[in-house]
């Protein structure tokens, strides 16, 4: 072979070697800027999105991972994951629930979720016949009376490109941080909401309904826009345990509410947490923000976590309009070997805003959980209050609770009160429940739903209860 | 139906009861009084299962099965109920949550069918009454807040729901005043039966004025000093425990 010769293959490597064979679903591993070109071609972007991409990769380029947050990983290589999975067509997964790992059926079962849905939620190929094709159309239909869009991110990026232009990283600049950089290089769908003015979304609008997106990928993004005076409600999430090959998630949430307008959002993850010794699980690292730009406009969090090995998990609100709200409820569950660094922050800058955060962390096993927040005030956010509770039970000795609050007021007439608990399961407790008849099991579950009540009653009723459920199984073998 | 022999339990180093033995026969009420430190409450928890204390010898026969091998579970569900001295908090666990799945624990060991929910609030309503107890208990946390009053008449509750075939009442008494004393008392009373039995664990004679035990053992130092009826506990009320100790 010549000199001449080697050269072009040279260059044609360098040019072309990353994706050689175009029928393929998914990129060979690997980031740069012709992965970015490639994820947006695939995915028929406009121009100005693939800029967006590459402008948030170059600030990527020169960031460098966080390392505050109370967990322990060893350093990831980003050359090594592949950042482009097509959605799974029909007939990839198994073909039928035999198929599946049985320990994951078993889990379905003690969660009552009907078998159509447990073949959904496995990625076993469904029937077109599927009855909940017909409630999604049916849901379609109502959103679209009530001039809500509720669709995936890539699809509104050509329905509504003026929307998704106008707020896509307003809330969440593309530098925010490492991986919020790494998720506006690479994401790959989401949802995206949006209320007009005046309207109050006839439903919860749910993930789960979003069937036609089962592959949203490991760097999802979501954002939701409500108009002046409306509200809803969006649930992320599934009971269900979710399994998935890609070890590392990074996702972004978008939240924006104007004038009188509010936004619920709940959530509940459990991703695959990994054996007991922590191997195999999902690093979960999430920015989630929400603006509260109009005056009395309101955001709340809810959150259940209790999967992945790693959570590093901030629902933060901005109070920016007058007497705005920003709440923060949630349960965090470290088992096994896992590692949940979560929290929230609170941002006062608008007079008389209010904010309340209330975080439950169950530590059992070896699980390290930590509260992390922060509740900042800024001069002129007068009279601004806040009000934090941080919640810690242990269960057996061997577990971890930390809480790390942070707050900087510069602005004198606020009022923050911040109270704190740790405690134990008590043997008291257990036997007194168990003098009752409930076995052990039970009786922890039971201590343990009533130390997360608070925080389960801001769930929507039907995903409380899978929630209770959800939380009893995570502590199976907890006791005993 | 219970057949305490010899039994010898500690808590740590500590032992604490010293070869009790005792027969209580099917429909019996026994009372057990002594001084504090006695091992009277040490006596209701062995029975109960907790797993603080060590049976270091003796045995305990419940209708026909070593109690003593079963899990506190098994023994509630086998008819067994303990009446806590110091009944326990549960936070953000409403009390009807709790006796809804305590009733229906027990009536699944037993074969019989889950109450629904509103059987339940039926039969609920039926025992708040006897207990004089206003409805709003059922929707406040267990425990959470009681007063010592209101915590005895949910205990006295709890066994009129799950309907126990032998009742061990740890100082069901103290804490009381006159008329909680009464309602309680007569909460037992309405449970007396010729198929239950009721082992009342007591420092004073007061409730025994209303419920007027078969049997009265006195406790002391871990051993069963002196047995009699009724007249037993007036002799204690007039002598106080040191005569009897002496004797």
């Amino acid at each position: 072979m010549s000199q001449q010769e080697i050269d072009q293959l040279v260059d044609q490597d360098y040019k072309y070697g990353f994706v050689t064979d175009i029928e393929s679903d998914t990129l060979p591993p690997g980031l740069n800027e012709d992965v970015i070109r490639e994820i947006s071609t695939r995915k028929g972007e406009p121009e100005w999105l693939l800029e967006w991409r590459l402008e948030a990769y170059a600030k990527w380029l020169k960031m460098t991972p966080p390392d505050w947050a109370h967990v322990d990983y060893p350093p990831i290589d980003f050359q090594s994951i592949s950042y482009f999975s097509a959605p799974k067509k029909q007939g990839d997964g198994p073909q039928s629930l035999d198929e599946v790992d049985p320990a994951l059926i078993e889990t379905y079962n003690k969660l009552g979720i009907p078998l159509e849905e447990q073949k959904m939620l496995a990625g076993v190929a469904v029937d077109a016949v599927f009855d909940s094709v017909s409630v999604v159309t049916t849901f379609k239909e109502k959103l679209h009376e009530a001039g809500v869009v509720f669709c995936p991110l890539s699809e509104a990026v050509h329905s509504h490109p003026e929307l998704v232009k106008k707020f896509l990283g307003a809330v969440v600049p593309q530098n925010d941080n490492y991986y919020a950089a790494l998720n506006s290089a690479v994401f790959s769908d989401g949802s995206f909401v949006y209320i007009p003015k005046g309207v109050r979304c006839p439903m919860e609008l749910s993930t789960y309904f979003r069937i036609n997106q089962q592959n949203t990928g490991q760097f999802e993004r979501t954002l939701i826009v409500a108009e002046e005076g409306s509200y809803v409600s969006y649930l992320e999430g599934c009971t269900a345990p979710q399994r998935d090959e890609n070890q590392l998630h990074a996702a972004v949430v978008e939240l924006v509410a104007e004038t009188d307008a509010e936004i619920k959002y709940s959530t509940v993850q459990n991703w695959f947490a990994g054996d007991d010794e922590g191997k195999g699980g999902i690093y979960n690292f999430v920015t989630k923000r929400g603006e509260c730009r109009g005056d009395r406009s309101k955001i709340s969090w809810t959150q259940l976590e209790t999967g992945s090995s790693i959570t590093w998990k901030y629902p933060s609100c901005v109070l920016i309009g007058a007497d705005s709200v920003g709440e923060f409820y949630s349960v965090a569950v470290a088992g096994k070997k896992q590692q949940a660094d979560t929290g929230t922050k609170m941002i006062h800058i608008g007079p008389r805003t209010r904010s309340t955060i209330i975080s439950k962390g169950i530590s059992t096993a070896r699980g390290q959980n930590a509260y992390r927040g922060l509740v900042k005030v800024l001069p002129g956010a007068v009279d601004a209050r806040n009000f934090t509770q941080c919640d810690s039970l242990l269960i057996g000795d061997q577990c971890g609770a930390h809480t790390f609050p942070y707050v900087e007021a510069e602005e004198p007439s606020a009022q923050l009160e911040h109270e704190a608990t740790t405690s134990k399961v008590s043997d008291d407790q257990l036997f007194y429940l168990r003098t009752r008849g409930m076995t052990e099991e039970d009786a922890l579950n039971m201590v343990v739903n009533g130390f997360c009540k608070e925080v389960f009653q801001k769930l929507p009723m039907e995903f409380a209860v899978e929630a209770e459920a959800l939380l009893g199984i995570t502590l199976e073998g907890a006791v005993g | 139906m219970l057949s305490i022999r010899n039994l010898h339990a500690r808590v740590g180093d500590k032992p604490i009861l010293k070869g009790i033995n005792l027969e209580i026969k099917t429909g019996e009420i026994h009372a057990i009084m002594g001084p504090n430190g006695s091992g009277k409450s040490t006596l209701s928890s062995v029975l109960a299962g907790r797993d603080e204390y060590e049976v270091t010898d003796g045995e305990v026969i419940y209708q026909g099965q070593n109690l003593l091998e079963l899990e506190p579970e098994e023994r509630a569900w086998a008819g067994v109920f303990l009446s806590f001295q110091y009944p326990v908090e549960i936070p953000g666990v409403k009390n009807i949550y709790l006796l809804k799945a305590a009733v229906n624990a027990v009536r699944e060991h037993r074969g019989q069918p889950e109450l629904k929910a509103g059987e339940f609030l039926k039969l609920v309503r039926e025992k708040l009454k006897v207990m004089q107890m206003d409805e709003a208990f059922l929707h406040r946390n267990v425990n959470e807040g009681f007063s010592g009053g209101e915590k005895k008449r949910n205990e006295i509750l709890q066994m009129q729901l799950l309907e126990p075939t032998l009742a061990l009442l740890d100082e069901t008494d103290s804490g009381l005043d006159v008329d909680a004393l009464r309602i309680v008392g007569e909460g037992i009373n309405q449970m007396r039966s010729p198929d239950r039995s009721v082992l009342l664990v007591t420092h004073y004679q007061r409730l025994l004025d209303v419920v007027k035990p078969d049997f009265v053992h006195v406790l002391a130092q871990g051993e069963i000093k002196l047995s009699g009826d009724h007249t037993l506990a007036q002799r204690l009320e007039r002598e106080g425990y040191e005569g009897i100790e002496a004797a």
